[in-house]
């Protein structure tokens, strides 16, 4: 009746997972009740979760993001301490069985659920502003994609109360994966999680791909594009290519557990090496995914704060084309070790050492974009600096490991860790805080406090440091990754080190949850009335803080590049009285996304349990869901031009 | 992408080419046409990662029965025209639609339903004789990858003759409006793409698998 | 413009500077039907070719394959020209690029694949030998 699922499920023998849960549910029970009390979940249905904007699915996916750094960050805390403890006769407080799950969780949630739902979220509140356009292409589209993230979030996230999770590492290598060494449900979370999400994220970038290519304001062509659009273009293309090839990867893993093919197998002819093969051909891809958003960002945020144009716009765009494009023809670096001949390991490698070549070209752009401008250090330019400094050093020591002979010594040890800690945190995450800290007053119409902001960044900076140098060390002294215990006496310091600076990260992160409460307490006094609160150059800030509901009552008429520049540069103001308004069309709210999302997670929870009528009841489920969206009657309403030119009025009475 | 439109005046061949600015948002059809032809890409890309699987693990027979011992080129045949002839009526269909004609809509339909249903038999059938015959997926990896490439065509075929009846049950109920033929023109673009993977799956799959 | 004044000027997705994939710019339904037919000809042509070409003494054998790739790659082209509308012209531009980047995709991948993991089989010690160095 219920598959595998019985009571010994629930980890009542583990007290950390135990008591972890319980508390969980105790503050969602909280959150649950707190807002049925107030009497919010009217509200909540109708401007959430049902919402098609793409300013409010961007704001859902950065919270999702943000909410799950907390988890994957409680993950590398656990971690740390574990390390630090256990050396020679000391075991720590986490056997085995259970730090491979949160090593494999740890990586699983930063890399799916915080770095891609953050830049995902960015790009869905950012691009549409930018484009001065009214909303993505495909708006309840924009929905199921958002939800279906959610759906995967949520079954990873159950495996820790019912039942477990992959003990394989992020990228459940064959054959450990196999149903042979993994016989439990944890690789079956984790297979279902990233497929149901992954289709989420696939259709985000077709939704983002045709946006950017078939819907701008009038007179913008592509090379008037702001660099963050292009980077987003380019983000959304790889999206498109790569995510089929995970889908397709983690479908055959599934078959050989489910149906006993042999895909993988030891047996039967089957070849592992392919699933490292093709996950890497995705994997690659995957990591220029989230850091080509991140370029964007620095290049809006240099810029705006430099007071010129970025230096170098075509160059700009051509490094990123030729970045996404070669992403596709290096990923056999992350195998180096794993049997190829020195001719294909060769080729690989110069092909690594030439994709760094235009983010080369990025960052002497943004430095002599700083060069002869007046530099405001706000909170987002110190995170650009940082990140600038940071990912150079992350990048170099990639290069280094692009030589095979030397990554025949590096490979998989924690130098490598350090190495891609050192991007990811460094490129990924500091961009997402810059982002964050710059566009936060455009989505809700308050600044950050820019004190508690500083705070946070420095011990972000300084702990990243404390944290991941010593790994470089560690990783050159022969330190294996994911290690549970350690018996060296000589790299203990190093380790105890690690866990200082992780505790400072630990700072950073909390200056940053006193940063927001901080700024909704004192919202009144950060207030951005104007809509530009920087002095930008591209076109969201010609909008109101946050802007309404249609983004634009007139889509604009883009004369260059920086848009919103050029307007304040021929001091173009609307004048309300000469604007002639006409007719919108808004696309309806839609229940589709989240109902989706629902069965999409009883189908998952169902088939990790063997559960198989529940399977057929979330299949049909999302089936009936569907067709009921496709005899919808009304897509869009209309809002005519009266009301709208009352709406005009009265934001700019309140502006005035 | 294109940068500037160039407006070759039909008079005058040796007039300098006019630029034309970016017009604005594209119309819905072209948008909705254009996302689902991205889609269609990430498909192919889907496909393309079972056939290097299938490229990569077609000589594993572990032992077992090979492509050139299974493969029957006769039902291949028919499949393939089958899937043809069903590609030909969606392209009629398509037209009817266009020129709004429901009852060569309906008819078009049908036959694309038919042949469509008529390669899904076969190739279900082809599955079950050779499962019957021990050379099931579970056999060996060539198997596995076998089954999976092929029945991953077959589910999307499946998948449109779903949809194309969802979309006769649009037009009886709706009639013409623009959301239906915008959606009709995907299902179209499916279709056909569905029949440009099945090129590629029985020349490298089948033919090449049992070529002399 | 409303969404029926578009949908009556650009019923046929082409908008002056653009066209929906699998759209023809004008609806002669005699000419449609014509492109239809010849394009099936031609793929029944092609796709007999193949058939005979994978069975034919006629071929020098090693060629066999790189034969059925031709008809394939003529068969798929037949295909998008005749049944999907792609064209050269510029309103098709596009999706000419959207076509062409998948194509990249697909072939790094499939002949990527078939180069790294011929390279791992050869260097890959025999299973009887690895076995035992297992003892």
């Amino acid at each position: 009746m219920l598959g595998k699922l019985d009571w010994s499920a629930i980890p009542f023998d583990e007290p950390i997972p135990l008591v972890t849960a319980a508390v969980l549910a105790v503050v969602i029970a909280a959150v649950l009740g707190w807002i049925t009390l107030k009497g919010y979940w009217p509200y909540l249905w109708r401007d959430w979760i049902t919402s098609v904007d793409h300013k409010r699915i961007g704001v859902m996916y950065c919270a999702l993001s943000l909410v799950m750094l907390i988890r994957g960050f409680s993950d590398a805390i656990m971690m740390r301490s574990q390390l630090a403890l256990a050396t020679g006769g000391a075991q720590g407080y986490l056997p085995p069985e259970h730090y491979n799950q949160i090593f494999s969780a740890h990586g699983t949630i930063m890399i799916f659920f915080v770095a891609m739902t953050f830049m995902v979220g960015l790009m869905n509140f950012v691009v549409p502003l930018q484009l001065g356009i009214r909303d993505v292409a495909f708006p309840t589209l924009n929905s199921v994609s958002l939800w279906l993230t959610a759906s995967g979030v949520l079954l990873t996230n159950i495996s820790l109360v019912i039942g477990e999770f992959a003990r394989t590492g992020w990228l459940v290598y064959p054959p450990l994966s196999e149903l042979k060494f993994s016989p439990g449900v944890g690789v079956d979370y984790y297979l279902w999680s990233i497929q149901i999400s992954g289709v989420g994220t696939l259709l985000a970038g077709v939704n983002m791909v045709t946006t950017i290519l078939k819907m701008r304001a009038p007179g913008m062509d592509l090379m008037r594009m702001p660099v963050f659009c292009w980077t987003s273009l380019a983000s959304s293309l790889l999206i498109v290519a790569a995510f089929p090839i995970l889908t397709a990867t983690l479908a055959m893993l599934l078959l050989d557990r489910y149906l006993g093919f042999h895909f993988f197998t030891n047996e039967a002819g089957g070849n592992p090496m392919m699933f490292i093969n093709l996950i890497w051909a995705w994997g690659h891809p995957e990591v220029y995914i989230l850091i080509l958003p991140a370029f964007g960002v620095f290049s809006e945020v240099i810029a705006t704060f430099s007071g010129k144009p970025l230096f170098g716009y075509r160059s700009m765009v051509a490094a990123t084309m030729v970045i996404c494009v070669l992403s596709f023809m290096v990923w056999l670096h992350h195998f180096f070790t794993m049997g190829a001949g020195a001719d294909v390991n060769a080729v690989f490698g110069v092909m690594s050492m030439i994709i760094a070549v235009p983010t080369g070209v990025k960052i002497f752009n943004w430095l002599f974009t700083l060069y002869g401008g007046r530099v405001r250090f706000s909170v987002p330019v110190l995170w650009s600096l940082a990140f600038m400094v940071t990912f150079a050093v992350g990048g170099m020591t990639g290069v280094l490991m692009a030589v095979p002979p030397a990554d025949f010594v590096l490979h998989n040890s924690v130098f490598l860790i350090a190495h891609f800690h050192n991007v990811v945190i460094g490129g990924v995450l500091f961009g997402a805080f810059a982002g964050y800290n710059y566009w936060f007053p455009k989505a809700f119409g308050f600044r950050l406090d820019e004190r508690l902001g500083k705070a946070a960044f420095w011990c972000w900076f300084i702990g990243f440091y404390v944290a991941f140098m010593p790994l470089y060390a560690l990783g050159l002294m022969g330190m294996t990754r994911r290690l549970q215990h350690t018996d060296n006496p000589l790299w203990t310091p190093w380790l105890v080190v690690a866990g200082v600076g992780a505790v400072i990260i630990m700072a950073g992160i909390g200056f940053q949850i006193l940063q927001l409460v901080v700024s909704i307490r004192n919202r009144d006094a950060l207030r951005d009335l104007s809509g530009d609160p920087w002095n930008g150059r591209t076109l969201e800030w010609s909008t109101a803080s946050p802007p309404p509901f249609y983004n634009y009552a007139v889509m604009p008429n883009v004369e260059g590049i920086d848009a919103y520049w050029g307007m304040k540069a021929r001091a173009q103001e609307e004048k309300l009285t000469e604007t002639v308004y006409e007719p919108i069309e808004i696309p309806n709210n839609s229940p589709t996304g989240f109902i989706t999302a629902f069965f999409a997670v009883v189908m998952g929870f169902a088939a990790i349990w063997h559960i198989w009528w529940m399977v057929v009841v979330g299949l049909l489920g999302a089936f009936v869901t569907f067709i009921v969206f496709a005899w919808r009657k009304q897509d869009e309403y209309e809002l005519p031009a009266d009301e709208l030119a009352q709406l005009e009025h009265d934001r700019a009475e309140v502006v005035a | 992408m294109t940068i500037a439109i160039v407006d070759q005046g039909a008079a005058d061949p040796d007039a300098l080419p006019v630029y034309r600015p970016f017009p604005g948002p594209a119309s819905k059809r072209i948008v909705v046409g254009y996302g689902f032809w991205i889609f269609l890409l990430s498909d192919f890309i889907m496909f393309s990662a079972f056939f290097a699987a299938y490229a990569v693990l077609s000589g594993e027979t572990a032992g077992g029965p090979t492509g050139k011992q299974l493969f029957d080129l006769r039902i291949v045949a028919a499949e393939t025209g089958a899937l043809l002839a069903s590609s030909f009526t969606c392209g009629m269909s398509a037209l009817a639609v266009q020129t709004r004609q429901f009852g060569k809509v309906y008819a078009a339909s049908f036959f694309t339903f038919l042949f469509g249903a008529v390669f899904l038999g076969l190739e279900i059938n082809e599955f079950a004789r050779m499962v019957a015959e021990g050379a099931g997926p579970q056999r060996s990896a060539f198997l596995s990858s076998f089954f999976s490439v092929v029945g991953l065509h077959g589910i999307h075929v499946t998948i449109g003759l779903t949809w194309l009846l969802v979309m006769l049950a649009q037009i009886a109920t709706r009639g013409f409006i623009p959301n239906t033929m915008r959606r009709f023109l995907c299902f179209a673009l499916f279709w056909h793409a569905l029949d440009i993977i099945w090129v590629a799956l029985f020349t490298v799959v089948y033919l090449m698998g049992t070529a002399t | 413009m409303t969404e029926e004044t578009h949908a009556h000027h650009h019923e046929y997705g082409h908008d002056g500077y653009d066209s929906a994939p699998g759209d023809q710019n004008a609806i002669d339904v005699v000419a449609g039907t014509e492109g239809y037919l010849l394009g099936m000809v031609l793929a029944v042509a092609l796709t007999a070719a193949s058939f005979w070409a994978a069975q034919t003494d006629l071929i020098y054998a090693p060629g066999i394959p790189i034969a059925l790739g031709v008809f394939a790659v003529a068969q798929m082209g037949v295909h998008l020209v005749f049944f999907l509308h792609i064209s050269t012209g510029p309103d098709n531009t596009n999706n000419i690029l959207a076509l062409a980047f998948g194509i990249l995709i697909v072939v790094l991948v499939v002949a990527g694949s078939l180069w790294i993991v011929a390279n791992l089989n050869h260097n890959m010690v025999p299973m009887d030998q690895l076995m035992k160095m297992q003892r």
